[in-house]
């Protein structure tokens, strides 16, 4: 099995290799990267490309590592020996698989990705380091082991808000995906839109990476907001002679409410472009 | 194998383990790369280096240890030893260095063959051949922006090479901050606590109790759980503090979405009597410092914000002072204050190896009992994590 990008989505050397380096050796890949520059989108790409069903686990600030694991649903056990339902005899009727659980059952070997695992509590990556390592975990209730009947291949993306324990860490390949430069950029525009006339898409970048160069932004313009201003471009049917003003420093790009999402971004741009024209 | 290479990184303080080395040996050894440098760099960088932090410093070492046995990839003729050796340096003007046309990598790699053809013996000085200290984009020791380095050190940092570009460099922690990496910063000061009206259900308190009650439903509830920190910001305003505005705006909105209980006043230089909240109404408006240090509990955390950047007599002396006659030094405030408030900080956006230039800096650090940290992401860590003890 080996990765080497896909129709729609466009992988560099560095992270073709980390992501085969992790396929091989079975490790999971831990990828960190600015927002916006397809950290998610990769395991999907990877199961897709590699044919394997892909599991996915979505963190937010109240999850557990146990969540992913399994979850003993005691409520409705609760409700039911209420209700005096037969079922209430058996605790394996309220034990809830997740999402690791379902991955080690499948029979073939998968992708599973945990994503932004930096959301949860500190010590939830401490809590799956067993886990992950051996592929293998204890259901308490039933007194069962799980094992993984092939190992999954774990994409873990991070935003950086929380550092990651050094023992997780150790445990993992690591891939930052650095800002795309301009001829990666191209690639990944063609892969996105194939039909863009080239002249338009030559000015757009211009004044894209024109755009992220302004200092003091807040949210710099990544590249999903880049695709979507295109789409908007292409949709509005926009000539490239309007992106390319006689001085550019002093127009505004048209729709640039899909590049800047912030209020004050915005206004900044605004003043500096109003700045510009007085200087002229 | 590459035992050398390991301890190499290790010497330069990169945090790699043994765990990782084997791991990086264990993808060698099934075949993960080819027989390419850049591809070990990456496959070892992706296996050794977690943090996008440390990426520099890998380039740095991963440089230092593989100097001269990097081959350049298309390249059949062999260079003699002898053309390369660092003999002349010219050293150029930025102008005449703007001047130098930047060729593409392919043309560049075209003309260096076309010209490694054409050239017969040494050469030194010139902007044409190939050879030590010129200005052609070939050889080494040279200055034109985009050369290709054929063996040698690499001076001007410009020949074309993945860990020479050293693209990671100002993800290194020492540089200043944003919005969000001061709010990944604060979040290390947190204090979770239960305080408030019971609204969130407590699942196994409702479970134990309803074991207790027979089976019989006994619903608990319990209050959410947030963070009960007290900070208490006091920020340097004007004068020397108008070059560092930005970033205390932004250390300034993150505190105030990240902490709850958070008060602000304002100061100038150093703090005297009186501060103020609004800085448009500032002689209006006055609060005196002394009102402060009743109105709040020993349980706030103080965290100054200022450049420390002032006459030393403004510490010192009575009528010191920048604005005003005051009746006691700064000195004896600043002890007031931290003495009220025993888990206190002094933030100074002035980078760090620039204080023991400043006698007031240094005064105030010791006043704050060293407790004096930069406003930079690794400063800020260090800071909260001191508030947090």
């Amino acid at each position: 099995m080996r990765f080497e990008g896909t129709d729609n989505y466009v992988a560099t050397r560095d992270l073709t290799l980390a992501v085969n380096a992790a396929v091989t050796l079975q490790r999971p890949l831990l990828i960190k990267g600015e927002p916006g520059t397809g950290k998610t989108m990769l395991a999907e790409e990877v199961a897709a490309a590699l044919d394997l069903p892909l599991f996915q686990w979505h963190i937010k600030s109240t999850t557990k590592a146990q969540q992913g694991l399994y979850e003993y649903d005691a409520v409705s056990r609760l409700r039911d020996s209420q209700l005096g339902d037969p079922k209430v005899e058996d605790i394996a009727h309220y034990i809830v698989k997740g999402v690791l659980w379902q991955a080690f059952e499948c029979e073939t070997p998968s992708v599973v990705l945990i994503d932004e695992v930096d959301k949860a509590d500190i010590e939830f990556p401490n809590d799956l380091l067993r886990e992950l390592d051996r592929m293998e975990f204890h259901v308490y209730e039933t007194r069962q082991t799980v094992r993984a009947r092939h190992r999954p291949l774990v994409f873990i993306t991070s935003n950086n808000e929380k550092e990651l324990p050094d023992a997780f860490l150790r445990r993992c390949f690591f891939h930052y995906i650095k800002f795309p430069d301009r001829e990666t950029m191209t690639k990944i525009v063609g892969v996105h839109f194939p039909t863009l006339k080239k002249d338009l898409l030559r000015e757009a970048l211009e004044v894209f990476f024109e755009l992220r160069e302004v200092p003091g932004l807040k949210k710099k313009p990544s590249t999903s907001e880049l695709l979507d201003w295109l789409k908007l471009l292409l949709a509005e049917d926009i000539p490239p002679e309007v992106l390319r003003a006689k001085d550019r420093k002093a127009a505004i790009p048209p729709l640039h409410g899909a590049l800047l999402k912030n209020e004050q971004d915005v206004h900044l741009f605004e003043r500096l472009i109003f700045m510009a024209r007085q200087n002229r | 194998m590459l035992v050398d290479f390991f301890l190499h990184l290790k010497d330069r303080q990169l945090p790699v383990s043994t765990k990782e080395f084997l791991t990086l040996l264990e993808a060698l050894q099934q075949g993960v790369i080819g027989h390419s440098l850049d591809d070990f760099y990456y496959l070892a960088r992706s296996a050794l280096v977690k943090d996008e932090a440390h990426f520099d410093k890998y380039d740095r070492a991963f440089a230092e240890y593989f100097k001269g046995i990097e081959a350049l990839p298309g390249m059949d003729a062999l260079i003699p030893e002898e053309w390369l050796r660092q003999t002349i340096k010219r050293h150029l003007t930025p102008e005449q260095q703007a001047k130098l046309e930047k060729l593409g990598w392919d043309k560049l790699m075209e003309e260096f063959q076309k010209r490694l053809a054409e050239q017969k013996g040494r050469h030194a000085g010139g902007s044409k051949w190939i050879g030590t200290g010129g200005s052609s984009p070939f050889g080494h020791g040279g200055t034109h922006p985009e050369g290709i380095r054929v063996g040698g050190k690499s001076e001007n940092r410009s020949a074309v090479k993945v860990w020479e570009k050293r693209e990671f460099q100002n993800l290194d922690e020492q540089v200043e901050l944003g919005t969000r990496n001061i709010k990944v910063a604060l979040r290390r000061l947190r204090h979770f606590a239960r305080e408030g009206a019971a609204e969130e259900l407590d699942l196994d308190g409702t479970i134990a109790g309803t074991a207790r009650n027979a089976g019989w439903l006994d619903l608990k509830l319990r209050p959410e759980r947030h963070n009960a920190v007290k900070v208490l910001l006091f920020l340097d305003i004007g004068g020397s503090m108008d070059d560092h505005v930005r970033i205390c705006e932004e250390l300034f909105s993150a505190c105030r979405s990240e902490f709850k209980h958070l008060e602000h006043y304002y100061f100038h230089n150093c703090v005297y009597e009186w501060v103020w909240r609004d800085n448009r109404r500032r002689h209006d408006e006055r609060i005196p410092t002394r009102e402060l240090l009743h109105r709040y509990g020993s349980d706030y955390k103080l965290v100054f914000v200022g450049d420390a950047s002032m006459s030393p007599y403004e510490i010192l002396h009575p009528g010191g002072s920048v604005e005003h006659w005051n009746e006691e030094p700064g000195a004896v405030w600043l002890g007031r204050i931290t003495e009220t408030f025993p888990q206190a900080i002094w933030l100074n956006p002035e980078p760090e190896h620039a204080w023991q230039y400043r006698q007031s800096t240094a005064l105030i650090r010791n006043l704050m009992g060293e407790r004096m940290f930069p406003l930079t992401i690794d400063g800020l860590t260090r800071g909260m994590r001191r508030l947090g003890k």
